[in-house]
């Protein structure tokens, strides 16, 4: 117990010094005059514009009836009524959307959580283990990083229509459960992160490989963890190309291939602008917020995947 | 060692062997499966093909007929040159405002970083959506705004579709590019700006020799990531194609492979040309990597 938390420590202890630069450097820079400072602020504040802008509309749109959408500026509220919109999404078609969002929860949440915990053991088996045909593996995972996943959508969905999978929740899971980054961000953390002498002491004490990944191994793995949980449960949160060739039962569907469909079709149905706007609204706040509140934890694992990319 | 040579087999096969299992299944199997599609053909037998149908090999012919396709062809240089301009773009834009919020010479980074991160969040269908909205004459405050001013935007129009649909994407993913380029300015050694100012460093080459040359393995993985990206591009044309009568059912090389597929039901025709994207992907992120590492300095 107490190599693990020298571990632990020893790790915070190397983050903290790498992150000294922003506080060490405020005071010693000269040319910070309030010119400047004015300058880089206005810089930033305009690229904040174009960044929120987008979002800034598509609140005030979804707090609007299908009339004014139309009729009234984009910049300004004209008869708020976004619970009324919002009710509406959540009801049309018998609550169609509701179920869409389960999917989606189930896909990402189901996906991201097998990916990462397989992307971990792989990682850390080919950073501790010696074995023939270790380098080989790891070469053809990381191969694997740079084939665009669209591509395998439409032989993927041929091999699932020949085992009857398409058209089920597995046509989707099935592909998400596999990070081949996580792989690669694995076995660099468990490099740096996993102390062989912590390994050996607890062989000597009797404790079984498993037990030791499970309880040891993945513990000092967690940061590497928590990132590739995030980067695959948005990766399979944001996928659209593998549900649309997989699915055509609609009580299957994610909610991006929900939402695409209300908007292709409205066109003919002038109501379906007003729901995609409004479904479009209801499913970017709950992401944007757990991306914001949890974004410390993006940076854990990204710099030691760049570090050696 | 403690550990008996099997158990130490029987470790490694169960650490490592789901994930095998999965990748095999999922990643490997799926493309040798597409090579096989690729270079096999549909022979029909009786006079009208009544007689049943069955696969033969054909070489290299669904390949030639995919390249000798215009419309396949013209997608295949359109994604390229969509890359040429929105990878350097977005790159310079991501490396810009990482630099600018590492400067710390301004009030609210921790609220610009969230800000610009935000659209990550997005679904590329979703953000399609929206920009969508935005780009549609009568809806788009933009447009209305460009009117104003006496200006005649047109987002959707055949000269500048392309541009607008690179503009979704910068607006998504530049964030997230900034943000793994901040991880790795944050990784940067105290020590050598403390160096650096005792020898007189100016805030500007204080970035061209010590940060610039510093962050590029962070430079490189996102741009090798924002090139396989960019040329699987499929979602936003697909959702603006309602918008805009200058997005064909072959605008890009994955929305050709989708139609091929689906609309035509020629599998082996759509295989070639999803093989085909993936060797250009791959011969351009290679290529790439080749480009920086031999001509790049050592650091």
């Amino acid at each position: 117990m107490t190599t693990t938390e020298r571990a632990y420590t020893g790790k915070k202890g190397k983050n903290q010094s790498s992150k000294q630069p922003s506080t060490v450097q405020k005071p010693r820079k000269i040319q910070r005059s309030p010119g400047w400072r004015i300058l880089v602020t206005a810089a930033l504040a305009v690229a904040a514009v174009y960044f929120l802008f987008p979002v800034y509309w598509l609140t005030i749109a979804a707090t609007k009836s299908t009339s004014s959408l139309f009729g009234s500026s984009g910049l300004a509220l004209d008869n708020p009524q976004l619970l009324t919109n919002l009710v509406n999404v959540v009801t049309y078609d018998g609550g169609i959307f509701g179920r869409w969002a389960l999917n989606s929860v189930l896909y990402s949440g189901v996906g991201a959580v097998v990916a990462t915990i397989c992307s971990l053991a792989a990682g850390y088996c080919l950073a501790k283990f010696t074995f023939r045909g270790r380098e080989v593996w790891f070469n053809i995972i990381l191969a694997g990083v740079m084939i665009p996943g669209t591509a395998l959508a439409l032989p993927l969905f041929l091999l699932m229509s020949q085992v009857g999978l398409v058209n089920t929740y597995w046509s989707v899971l099935l592909p998400s459960l596999v990070s081949p980054f996580g792989v690669y961000l694995g076995r660099i953390y468990a490099q740096a992160a996993v102390p062989d002498s912590l390994l050996e002491a607890s062989r000597l004490d009797g404790a079984g490989e498993f037990r030791i990944f499970f309880t040891l191994v993945l513990r000092l793995m967690m940061p590497a963890a928590v990132t590739i949980f995030l980067f695959q449960f948005i990766g399979i949160w944001n996928n659209f190309f593998l549900p649309l060739v997989m699915l055509s039962d609609q009580s299957l569907y994610p909610i991006t291939l929900g939402l695409v469909q209300w908007q292709s079709v409205s066109d003919r149905h002038p109501e379906l602008y007003q729901l995609a706007i409004g479904g479009a609204f209801l499913s970017v706040i709950p992401i944007m917020i757990a991306i914001v509140s949890l974004q410390r934890f993006w940076k854990a694992g990204l710099t030691e995947g760049s570090v050696k990319g | 060692m403690t550990t008996t040579r099997s158990r130490h087999r029987l470790t490694i096969t169960g650490l490592l062997g789901p994930f095998i299992v999965l990748f095999t299944l999922t990643m490997v199997l799926p493309l040798v499966y597409a090579i096989y599609e690729s270079v096999t053909g549909i022979q029909r037998s009786g006079a009208f093909g009544q007689g049943g149908s069955s696969p033969v090999f054909v070489g290299l012919d669904n390949y030639i007929t995919a390249l000798g396709a215009s419309a396949f062809v013209a997608s295949l240089g359109r994604v390229l040159l969509f890359a040429v301009v929105q990878v350097p773009v977005m790159i310079i834009l991501a490396t810009a405002l990482a630099l600018l919020l590492d400067a710390a010479s301004a009030w609210g980074v921790r609220f610009f970083r969230s800000a610009y991160f935000l659209p990550y969040g997005v679904p590329g269908v979703i953000a399609s959506i929206l920009w969508g909205f935005l780009y549609t004459p009568g809806l788009s405050p933009l447009v209305n705004f460009g009117s104003a001013l006496g200006l005649n935007l047109d987002f959707l129009g055949g000269g500048s579709i392309l541009w607008s649909i690179a503009n979704i994407v910068t607006w998504q993913y530049a964030g997230y590019n900034m943000l793994v380029i901040v991880a790795q300015l944050k990784s940067i050694d105290a020590d050598l700006f403390e160096a650096a100012s005792i020898d007189g460093a100016n805030a500007w080459q204080v970035i061209t020799r010590i940060k610039l040359p510093l962050i590029r393995p962070a430079i490189v993985l996102t741009t090798v990531f924002t090139i396989i990206g960019t040329i699987q591009l499929f979602a936003e044309p697909l959702v603006l194609k309602p918008l805009s009568s200058a997005i064909t059912s072959s605008f890009t090389p994955n929305l050709s492979a989708y139609n091929e597929a689906f609309a035509n039901n020629n599998y082996n025709l759509a295989a070639a040309e999803s093989v085909l994207l993936a060797l250009v992907a791959c011969a351009f992120s290679f290529g790439f990597l080749k480009l920086v590492t031999r001509g790049g300095s050592s650091s």
